[in-house]
């Protein structure tokens, strides 16, 4: 093997219910729910998904979101626009803690 | 035997024809673009087209059976010389007449004024939109094709086309821009209407969202950009036993630019004739019931997720 990821690997999901089959049931059985149409569309909830896979930085996940958003209706600049909305909350998260370092700064200096 | 077959065996299901309600008429090979998901490998460099004398074993055929459809498909139909008169006696054979249409070859002047005689005859107009994403739209179908389409597609709307109450119907259709299957119709459809109302104000009576073909210049991509075993997995992988009841090649009967017949235009494209050997239209009075389909792997296209009727 040459890297750790394996695209083949996406396929083999179910494999890690093989130890532990209950806890694997109950978490692709809510897995299913979640996706499942309720107040959002099955589409806007795999743009969600796939912001944050972009955001975890999941290539399992990021394979298997852009396929679905384009078999569920969004175009690319949809599932571009997602994405940026991933990068801004990331971006934002470092640079909103950038006030605890002004915080700190402000303790210790003169 | 092929892999639909075999799919076909897994659920006990036959595809045997039923009576004929459509006529599909591919006019020919002959078209302004070359659409990079086009099963019939049609392009401004073919000169396959339909003659007067095909047109009149047709317009026969047509007369002869009781089609609640007329279907008419190219290729561009409407660079086909002499369209204007298959459209209009046509019109006046079926209840529902179609021309299948790329809009730009459509909104080029000619002396027949195809338009007009739509509009005139109540020829319903079935126009390709494969996305509201211009980048996605002229991967598929070329550059400089989105500005062109987005304007016919207001002057249809302009002349009544896609308005209520008209009778004037205009259909989209939204083929995948790539190697993944179709947006559920219900959701592309509601999706499309308010995109193309709030971005263009455009109007359009319904859309239809198909599989690409696994044929033709399809086939060509699938094969050299290494999606084409991945494409046909996904096909199989998604096979529908509930589809077959419905499929199109039921009670569809194609007639290709010279006149020979099939069971769809899918079958046209890969050489499968009706009834398993060639057979001119002016050689049989009506299309038989009970005959097996011919099919092949591409078939797995219509019968993927919610299929292809």
């Amino acid at each position: 093997m040459n890297t750790y990821y394996d695209p083949r690997d996406l396929a083999r999901f179910a494999e890690i219910g093989e130890d532990a089959p209950e806890v694997a049931k109950r978490f692709f059985d809510y897995y299913q729910a979640v996706f499942a149409e309720g107040e959002l569309t099955e589409r806007e909830k795999a743009l969600i998904a796939l912001a944050v896979a972009h955001a975890v930085q999941c290539p399992y996940c990021i394979d298997a979101y852009t396929t679905a958003c384009l078999e569920k209706g969004s175009n690319r600049a949809e599932m571009t626009e997602a994405i940026h909305v991933a990068c801004a909350i990331r971006g934002g998260a470092s640079l909103v803690h950038g006030v605890q370092m002004r915080n700190i700064c402000r303790k210790v200096s003169l | 035997m092929n892999s639909f077959l075999r799919n076909l065996a897994v659920h006990r299901l036959q595809l045997t024809r039923e009576r004929a309600t459509t006529l599909q008429v591919n006019v020919g090979r002959l078209c302004n673009l070359a659409c990079r998901h086009c099963h019939v490998d049609a392009g401004p460099a073919r000169n396959e087209v339909m003659d007067r004398q095909t047109m009149e074993a047709v317009i026969d055929f047509a007369r002869r059976n009781s089609f609640a459809v007329i279907d008419i498909t190219g290729g561009a139909p409407e660079l086909v010389p002499g369209i204007a008169y298959l459209l209009d006696q046509a019109a006046a054979l079926a209840p529902t007449v179609m021309m299948r249409s790329n809009l730009l070859a459509l909104a080029e002047r000619s002396a027949d004024n195809i338009p007009e005689l739509c509009r005139r005859r109540k020829i319903t107009i079935v126009a390709s939109f494969p996305s509201t994403n211009r980048g996605q739209t002229e991967a598929q179908r070329g550059s400089g094709v989105w500005e062109k389409s987005i304007a016919m597609r207001k002057k249809l709307n302009e002349a009544g086309y896609g308005v209520p109450g008209t009778g004037l119907n205009l259909f989209l259709v939204s083929n995948p821009a790539g190697a993944f299957l179709p947006v559920d119709q219900c959701a592309a459809e509601k999706k499309f209407r308010a995109d193309l109302a709030r971005k263009w104000g455009i109007r359009f009576t319904g859309l239809f969202t198909f599989a690409n073909m696994p044929l033709g210049r399809f086939k060509i991509w699938l094969e050299q950009s290494g999606n084409y075993a991945p494409y046909m997995e996904k096909l199989a992988a998604s096979f529908n036993p509930a589809t077959v009841a419905g499929l199109m090649c039921r009670s569809l009967i194609n007639v290709s630019w010279d006149g020979c017949l099939y069971d769809c235009d899918f079958n046209m494209a890969a050489g499968l004739p009706y009834s398993g050997s060639p057979v001119h239209i002016s050689e049989v009075p009506e299309a038989g019931e009970g005959i097996p389909v011919a099919t092949g792997d591409h078939c797995l296209a219509c019968t993927a997720g919610a299929g292809f009727t």
